[in-house]
C-alpha cells in the first residue's frame, strides 16, 4: 500500500509549517539566543500550581462536564464581565475547551459548510489558516499594513466580503503584529458586519496584554454580541500556556454547537487544568489581577526596550500596543524574510521568526518577542546590529 | 514612576539610568534626579549584592538569636537595639511580635566565635533578660531569590 496517497487531500494541500525549518536548524545549534517563542517566560503563579497539586492529592482525576466545571464557567463569566464588561450565562454560553486553539477549531467547524469563505486579517496567527481548510471552507487573507499599523481596516474588509463570506476571525492584540483595535477601529469594522450575516471569531488571548490601551472585545460594541464567538484563554494573561485551558463565549445556539463537536472529539479540558484555572481567576479576583498587572509592567519595559533598540540598530518599526512582539522591516536589507531569518541564525545565533510565516503581508518583516529577560534582549539586539553592519 | 524605578533597581541594581529610562519610556535626567532624591531621603539605604557564600571558600556562621529584653522608659526598644545594632558581628536587627521580642541576626567565622559573643557581648547587657541562639545550618532563599535555584527555560526554541 502506498501510504502517503492514504493522507486525506485536504491535509496534504496544508503546506509545511513555515516555523518547522528554523526551529530544527536552532535547535541543533549551541548558544542560540531566542526571540521566537511566542509564549510568556513567567512561570505559572505558584498558587496556581498548588491548587493543582493539591486536587491530584484529593483524588480529582474524572472527567469534568462536556462544557466545563461550573465553577470555572461561572468564573469566566465573572471574569469576562469584570475586565471587558461582557455578560455571558455561564450555564449554556461558554464552553471549556483545551486551550484557545480547540476552541478556534470547534468554532470553525461549528459553523462552516464546504466552499463558505472566512476572513482574516493578514498577517495573523499561523492556525487560522488551516484549521479554515481542513473544514474545506476557504481562508481569504484580508492585507493589513504596516501605515494602518496592521489594523483591519474597513475598505479592506467590505473589498473581500462576497455572498459567501461566512465568518471574520478578528485576532487582536495580534500576534505576529502586535497591533491592537480601538474602540472607533472595532466601529469601523461593526458597521461593515452589521449589513452582513458574517460571525465574527474574536480571538482575545492577548486581551490582558495591551500597553497604555484597555482591551476592547467588539461584543461588547451595540448589536455585535450575538454575531460574534469571544475565543481567550488562561495562556497569556496567567502565564498557563502548557496546560492547555481556553473557553468560547457566545450566542446559546453557537456555544451548543461547539460543545456537540467538542464531547464526541475531546469530551472535556483536562480537569486538573480546569482546577488551576480556577485558583487563577479566584486570586485574580481576591488581588485585582496583581500578578496580570505584575506581568505587564514587566512586558511593557521590555517592549521599550526591544523598540528602542531596534530603532538604535536602524531596524524600522512601529511601536506595538499589545502582545508581546515587536515586527520590524527588514525590506531596506533587501533579503527576503526566511533569508534573513536563516543568515541572522547562521551568522549570530540569533532565532526570529520570517513574517510571511504569518501571511504573504508579513513579507519584509520579522516577529520578535520580548518574552524573555532585558539581558537576553539587550544581548539580542546587539547580535542583530552585528549582522546589519555586515550586510548593509 | 519612582516605585517603577525602585522595582528595577530593586531587581538589578546594576541598571543605568540610561537603561532606566528607556524602560519606562522617559529621559534619562528625569530617572537620575528621581534617583538621587531617592538616595539623599533614604529610601535607597544601599546597594548591596546577595552573594552565594557557601559557594566561596569563606569560613563562616550565622545565627538568629531571639534576645528578650527590657524596655527602657521614654525609648522603648529604640535604645537597647542601638546598642545591639551598634555591634559589626549583628547584620541584622528587628523588633518582633510574639514570644521574643528582638531577632538578631549575627555572624561570625566559627560557631564558637558566635557563641562567645552572645555570652559576652549580648547577654551581659542590662535590658537583655535572656537569648537563645539558633544556627543556620543552610541558607535557600535571601531577600527574595532562591540562591541555587538553576533556572531552566523549557520553552521550545521557536513557537509560532
Amino acid at each position: 500500500m502506498n501510504v502517503e496517497s492514504m493522507i486525506a487531500e485536504r491535509v496534504k494541500e496544508v503546506p509545511p509549517s513555515g516555523i518547522r525549518k528554523f526551529f530544527d536548524i536552532a535547535s541543533e545549534m549551541e548558544g542560540v539566543i531566542s526571540l521566537g517563542v511566542g509564549e510568556p517566560d513567567f512561570i505559572t503563579p505558584w498558587n496556581v500550581r498548588e491548587a493543582c497539586i493539591y486536587s491530584l492529592e484529593k483524588g480529582m482525576t474524572c472527567y469534568t462536564s462536556n462544557w466545563g466545571m461550573p465553577e470555572l464557567r461561572k468564573a469566566i463569566s465573572c471574569y469576562l464581565s469584570r475586565r471587558f464588561g461582557l455578560e455571558y450565562n455561564p450555564k449554556n454560553e461558554i464552553v471549556v475547551t483545551v486551550g484557545a486553539s480547540e476552541a478556534i477549531d470547534l468554532a470553525l467547524r461549528a459553523i462552516l459548510n464546504p466552499e463558505d469563505e472566512v476572513l482574516i486579517p493578514d498577517p495573523s496567527y499561523v492556525a487560522y489558516m488551516p484549521c479554515v481548510h481542513f473544514t474545506g471552507a476557504k481562508a481569504i487573507p484580508v492585507e493589513c499594513r504596516p501605515e494602518d499599523e496592521f489594523r483591519l481596516i474597513p475598505e479592506k474588509l467590505e473589498e473581500k466580503i462576497t455572498s459567501k463570506t461566512k465568518a471574520l476571525i478578528l485576532p487582536y492584540p495580534n500576534n505576529p503584529t502586535g497591533a491592537v483595535m480601538t474602540r472607533e477601529d472595532l466601529e469601523a469594522i461593526a458597521q461593515v458586519l452589521r449589513r452582513t450575516d458574517i460571525i465574527v471569531i474574536s480571538d482575545e488571548i492577548y486581551a490582558e496584554l495591551t500597553y497604555g490601551y484597555k482591551h476592547v472585545s467588539i461584543a461588547s460594541l451595540p448589536d455585535m454580541k450575538e454575531r460574534t464567538i469571544v475565543i481567550n484563554g488562561f495562556s497569556k494573561a496567567f502565564a498557563m500556556t502548557g496546560w492547555r485551558v481556553g473557553y468560547a463565549a457566545g450566542h446559546p445556539a453557537l456555544i451548543s454547537a461547539m460543545v456537540k463537536i467538542h464531547q464526541y472529539t475531546t469530551l472535556c479540558a483536562p480537569i486538573m487544568a480546569q482546577v488551576a484555572a480556577v485558583e487563577a481567576l479566584r486570586k485574580g479576583f481576591e488581588d485585582g489581577f496583581a500578578s496580570v498587572e505584575y506581568m505587564v509592567r514587566q512586558y511593557n519595559m521590555r517592549r521599550k526596550v526591544m523598540v528602542n533598540g531596534f530603532r538604535e540598530i536602524g531596524l524600522e518599526c512601529y511601536e506595538p500596543k499589545g502582545a508581546f512582539y515587536v515586527f520590524p522591516s527588514i525590506k531596506k536589507t533587501g533579503m527576503t524574510s526566511e533569508e534573513f531569518c536563516e543568515k541572522l541564525l547562521r551568522d549570530q545565533k540569533v532565532a526570529v521568526v520570517p513574517g510571511n510565516a504569518f501571511g504573504a503581508s508579513g513579507e519584509g518583516f520579522i516577529r520578535c518577542s520580548y518574552a524573555y529577560s532585558i539581558d537576553n534582549i539587550n544581548e539580542a539586539i546587539k547580535r542583530i546590529g552585528n549582522f546589519l553592519k555586515k550586510i548593509l | 514612576m519612582v516605585n517603577e524605578i525602585l522595582e528595577i533597581l530593586n531587581e538589578d541594581s546594576r541598571r543605568t539610568p540610561e537603561e532606566i529610562a528607556v524602560m519606562l519610556g522617559t529621559d534619562v535626567e528625569t530617572v537620575k534626579q528621581k534617583i538621587e532624591e531617592l538616595e539623599r531621603n533614604k529610601v535607597i539605604v544601599k546597594y548591596n549584592t546577595i552573594i552565594n557564600w557557601d559557594k566561596t571558600d569563606r569560613e563562616y556562621v550565622t545565627a538568629l538569636i531571639e534576645v528578650k529584653v527590657t524596655p527602657q522608659r521614654d525609648q522603648g526598644f529604640d535604645a537597647i537595639a542601638e546598642r545591639i545594632y551598634k555591634f559589626p558581628e549583628v547584620k541584622s536587627v528587628y523588633l518582633m511580635s510574639g514570644d521574643y521580642d528582638l531577632a538578631v541576626m549575627v555572624e561570625g567565622r566559627t560557631m564558637k566565635e558566635v557563641a562567645f559573643f552572645v555570652a559576652e557581648k549580648l547577654s551581659v547587657l542590662d535590658s537583655v533578660l535572656s537569648t537563645a541562639t539558633h544556627f543556620v545550618l543552610k541558607k535557600y532563599k535571601v531577600e527574595g531569590v532562591v540562591l541555587e535555584d538553576e533556572e531552566k527555560d523549557y520553552r521550545q526554541v521557536i513557537v509560532p
